[in-house]
């Protein structure tokens, strides 16, 4: 080949790169080495994370739920894992079509008008959903409370700085552990946010949030971090939610150490050619055969540039298959019972460790599948005794929340059974 | 019709799986409660609860299901089928290997908040990934964090506003303009803006490259706070006058950033950090091959000079004198978090075996091989297509529909006859400094019996358009639907799938 294009070494196919900045030497990382050596390394490493064998009561945002083997296995098949973007319609009909019902899901399950392809996660999703709020109110300020995740609102604190967007944090009502300080709203505000469940599992009071943000016609953002929580709670389309956002890795997605995950973004229609990221929808040939295929893509950054919506160029297509799945397996039904039982257990292990001496639960309000839990010391050293009895037991809130230090996030899910619940009960006392 | 590698194959129509849904049909069983069950009323109020029974959300079986979705696949092309020559996407082959290891528990399995202690391993592979990029971009600072090239170049450009910001202070404000070239991909003055700079275009010369007369006048007009330039650029050839146009940027105050969507031509060969580049985001997904899964997950991780890695996102992955690594925070001029958590872990475990197979010496066998598939491919067309620039391109090889236009057929027409023949179109109509662009990259996954096979279906097309330019313009042949009516599509947008769905679309 190289003497067919009249080379005679493969050193001159970069005659173009400049001498004296190509590198003369090998680089210095690994040996090549052999499929086994690789399994063999990457298992050693894997073992040291002996938190992934332990009973885990940890939420906060990545959640474990089981997924049904057909997820996995339909993800891997060549013609999802290998393709890319569709950007030839004619022959991505499986992705699109996929990515269709993908949104016509999250649309369904928020009880919004439309959903798009999906983002990078619920983070970046939030961080997104803040600058189409200033965009479609032309307001320059959003009001949101530090029960939601603060992760997210350090992503959004990181896309936002410099703009022109202020950013107002309310203080959630400490008695209730939901709702909050409202003073901040007014009639500059874009956007008032709100995540339900919150960050301490409390569910919120979507309506009455919704009522008192279009008052001073602002837009209520809703958040949500556990996605298996809209198969029991009322839907945030139900409560006049106008952006509503989160996080799709409960449905049938790895922890992986926090990704990747999915992220997803719903909306009143009237709105959507302000929407950040890719939207696929129905279109028809000349013979009238129905197909799906990437639309209103002038809001992007490949035809608006510094001018589009986002700078956000694909979504998280595989990962949103993944989800997909998962919903349509688990069905009508098991999206309900699945919600029933994480309500249900972490109701039982909520009612178990309050009755522990010295324990309580610090917020009134209703909650899903976590729950904060106020001890009779640090919650760090808690959990660290906790740990030596080999249960993770749950999150210190002091990582996030100065001040909180005796207590901890418990999250229990359809996969802590009984057992184990009673372990962590047993291990507290 | 002179149809060379395509046949017909059964592929079976598919409905959406809402209009195939019945009543009570499921496809899952948990396993029963085993605490007593509370009334549910008292968890949670009915107020707060949905009342609406999941309207319209599907009732499958699980068989209904696996058919579902293993229909649909059989109607996308894919990396395993065969050449996908997107150019700027680098659709090289994806390692099984990597598809294992990602998978195995301690991985997959791990909460992203469990203590340091219990979490080392996923720690570790992300610092020896690092340390791996750092190598081969010749950059030190790294962070894993952003989750895509776009985030990537992002947080680039963060970190280039926090610099001047610091070195500047107020005066910091005037230098708010960042210099793009007119060939760079859309993302780039995207992720400027989102960093508050201006954007102003610099020209390319008749050769593809950067106009340096047009650089230098830029920059001689103030206020540069950088550049972002990719490289080799998006038309594929490499910036010779890379050390020229970090000088000039340099000696304007500005920094420079380079997108290293195209670092397949370059690993192992030459490296930014020794260019003058003083930021770069790589692409996992393109050169350190983890899957393009149909659009996303990426990874987009970002290297830097020691001089901006106090501005990289936190947390960073470190490594204590004892051996042990951990999550540090404590880096105040950082500028914050991109993603929760610490990005898509799950791209580092494919990258870094991908990195692990290779080897020092297999990372720029590789290299060697994209750019010598690429400029075979590029010698096999130049009779037939027209070439816009004289230089020899690294990885990938661009042509315009020059030629054949003057039968009607243009790059679109093109592209779609050569799903015809079996094969993947070239990325079209990128870059824009190209009319009718054709950008074909084969990366080093490829065989010469395929690129030959390649060549003749395009000479082939090139012949079609000179004698039946109809059959061109009509293409595909082959698949399932035809060429779908996009303009009606966006007029009156169905996002979604309703019971009514068909007569909504229909009207439109």
């Amino acid at each position: 080949m190289l003497r067919e294009i009249g080379l005679d070494s493969s050193e001159e196919l970069f005659r173009s790169i400049p001498e004296d900045i190509r590198l003369k030497r090998q680089l210095d990382v690994s040996l090549p080495l052999a499929e086994s050596e690789v399994i063999a390394s990457f298992e050693a490493m894997a073992a040291s994370n002996t938190a992934s064998q332990k009973p885990s009561f940890l939420g906060a945002g990545v959640y474990s739920h089981f997924s049904p083997t057909i997820v996995d296995h339909l993800i891997q098949r060549s013609e999802f894992f290998t393709s890319y973007t569709p950007y030839q319609p004619e022959i991505s009909q499986g992705t699109l079509q996929y990515i269709f019902e993908f949104q016509t899901l999250v649309a369904q399950l928020t009880a919004m008008e439309v959903a798009n392809a999906s983002m990078y996660d619920g983070s970046t999703a939030m961080a997104e959903a803040y600058l189409m709020a200033q965009r479609v109110t032309r307001r320059d300020k959003v009001v949101v409370f530090d029960s939601v995740h603060p992760e997210y609102r350090e992503v959004a604190r990181t896309y936002t700085q410099h703009g022109d967007l202020e950013i107002v944090t309310a203080a959630f009502d400490p008695t209730a552990g939901s709702g909050g300080d409202l003073s901040a709203l007014d009639d500059k505000t874009a956007a008032l946010i709100v995540q339900s469940p919150n960050f301490f599992g409390c569910v919120e009071d979507l309506a009455s949030l919704a009522a008192k943000a279009h008052e001073v016609g602002a837009l209520l953002i809703v958040v949500v971090t556990e996605a298996i929580s809209l198969g029991l709670l009322k839907a945030p389309g139900t409560c006049d939610a106008d952006i509503v956002v989160g996080e799709g890795q409960s449905w049938g997605v790895p922890a992986s150490f926090g990704g990747p995950h999915v992220g997803f973004f719903a909306t009143r229609e009237k709105f959507v050619r302000q929407m950040p990221g890719r939207l696929c929808g129905v279109a028809y040939d000349k013979n009238g055969n129905r197909g799906f295929t990437l639309t209103l893509s002038t809001r992007e950054q490949h035809i608006r540039r510094e001018k589009a919506t986002s700078n956000i160029c694909t979504n998280q297509g595989l990962i949103a298959l993944a989800a997909t799945i998962y919903m349509e397996a688990m069905g009508k039904a098991g999206l309900q019972e699945v919600a029933e039982q994480n309500a249900q257990k972490a109701a039982y292990a909520k009612k178990a460790i309050a009755a522990i001496e010295g324990y309580s639960i610090p917020f009134s309000s209703p909650t899903f599948n976590e729950f904060v839990v106020r001890g009779p010391r640090p919650a760090n050293e808690i959990l660290e005794a906790v740990r030596q009895k080999g249960i993770i037991g749950g999150l210190a809130l002091s990582k996030y929340y100065a001040g909180r230090d005796n207590e901890f996030l418990v999250c229990v899910t359809e996969t802590s059974s009984k057992a184990n619940i009673d372990k962590l009960v047993e291990a507290l006392l | 019709m002179s149809i060379k590698k395509v046949t017909q194959h059964p592929s079976q129509n598919e409905a959406l799986i809402f209009e195939r849904s019945q009543t009570g049909r499921i496809g899952y069983r948990l396993p029963k409660l085993d605490v007593e069950a509370a009334e549910i009323d008292e968890i949670v109020p009915a107020a707060l609860r949905r009342d609406d029974d999941l309207a319209d959300v599907p009732e499958v079986s699980e068989v209904d299901v696996v058919r579902h979705f293993t229909r649909m696949s059989t109607w996308n092309y894919s990396i395993d089928l065969g050449l996908y020559p997107l150019g700027s996407c680098t659709m090289k082959y994806n390692s099984r290997l990597n598809e294992k290891v990602a998978r195995i528990p301690g991985f997959a399995g791990l909460h992203p908040l469990a203590p340091e202690a219990e979490s080392q391993g996923a720690l570790e592979l992300i610092y020896r990934l690092q340390e791996a990029l750092a190598e081969i971009t010749g950059l030190p600072g790294v962070s894993l964090q952003p989750a895509a090239g776009a985030q990537g170049e992002m947080t680039g450009v963060m970190l280039i506003r926090a610099l001047l910001d610091e070195r500047d202070g107020e005066s910091s404000r005037e230098r708010r303009v960042m210099l793009i070239p007119d060939s760079a991909h859309g993302t780039n003055p995207a992720s400027a803006a989102l960093a508050g700079f201006t954007v102003k275009t610099i020209r390319s010369t008749a050769d593809g490259i950067t106009d340096m007369d047009h650089l230098r006048e830029l920059c001689s007009e103030g206020g540069v706070a950088g550049v972002m330039f990719t490289n080799p650029n998006t038309v594929g050839i490499f910036e010779r006058n890379i050390k020229e146009i970090c000088e000039t940027v340099h000696n304007a105050g500005g920094l420079v950033y380079m997108d290293g969507a195209n670092m397949n031509a370059l690993v192992g060969v030459a490296r930014p950090g020794d260019m003058g580049v003083d930021v770069i985001h790589l692409n996992l997904h393109k050169t350190f091959s983890t899957p393009h899964g149909g659009g996303g997950p990426g990874c987009g991780p970002c290297c830097c000079t020691a001089e901006l890695a106090k501005f990289l996102p936190v947390p960073r992955i470190e490594k204590k004198e004892t051996g042990e690594f951990f999550l540090n925070s404590d880096h105040p001029d950082s500028i914050g978090r991109v993603k929760a958590f610490y990005g898509n872990f799950g791209m580092m475990v494919r990258a870094l075996s991908y990195i692990y197979t290779h080897g020092n010496d297999g990372l720029k066998e590789a290299t060697e091989a994209a750019v010598l598939n690429a400029r075979y491919l590029g010698h096999k067309l130049e009779g037939a297509f027209a070439k816009p620039f004289p230089s020899d391109g690294m990885h990938e090889a661009i042509f315009s529909h020059k030629n054949q236009a003057k039968n009607g057929v243009v790059t679109l027409d093109i592209a779609k006859r050569l799903i015809d023949y079996g094969f993947h179109p070239m990325t079209v109509y990128f870059p824009l400094v190209v009319e009718g662009a054709m950008l074909i990259e084969p990366t080093e996954s490829v065989g010469r019996a395929d690129l030959d096979a390649f060549a003749e279906a395009m000479i082939d097309i090139d012949r079609e358009a000179r004698e039946n330019p109809e059959l061109v313009k009509n293409a595909p042949h082959s698949t399932r639907i035809g060429r779908l009516d996009e303009a009606a599509a966006a007029r009156k947008p169905v996002l979604r799938w309703r019971p009514d769905m068909e007569a909504a679309g229909k009207s439109a």
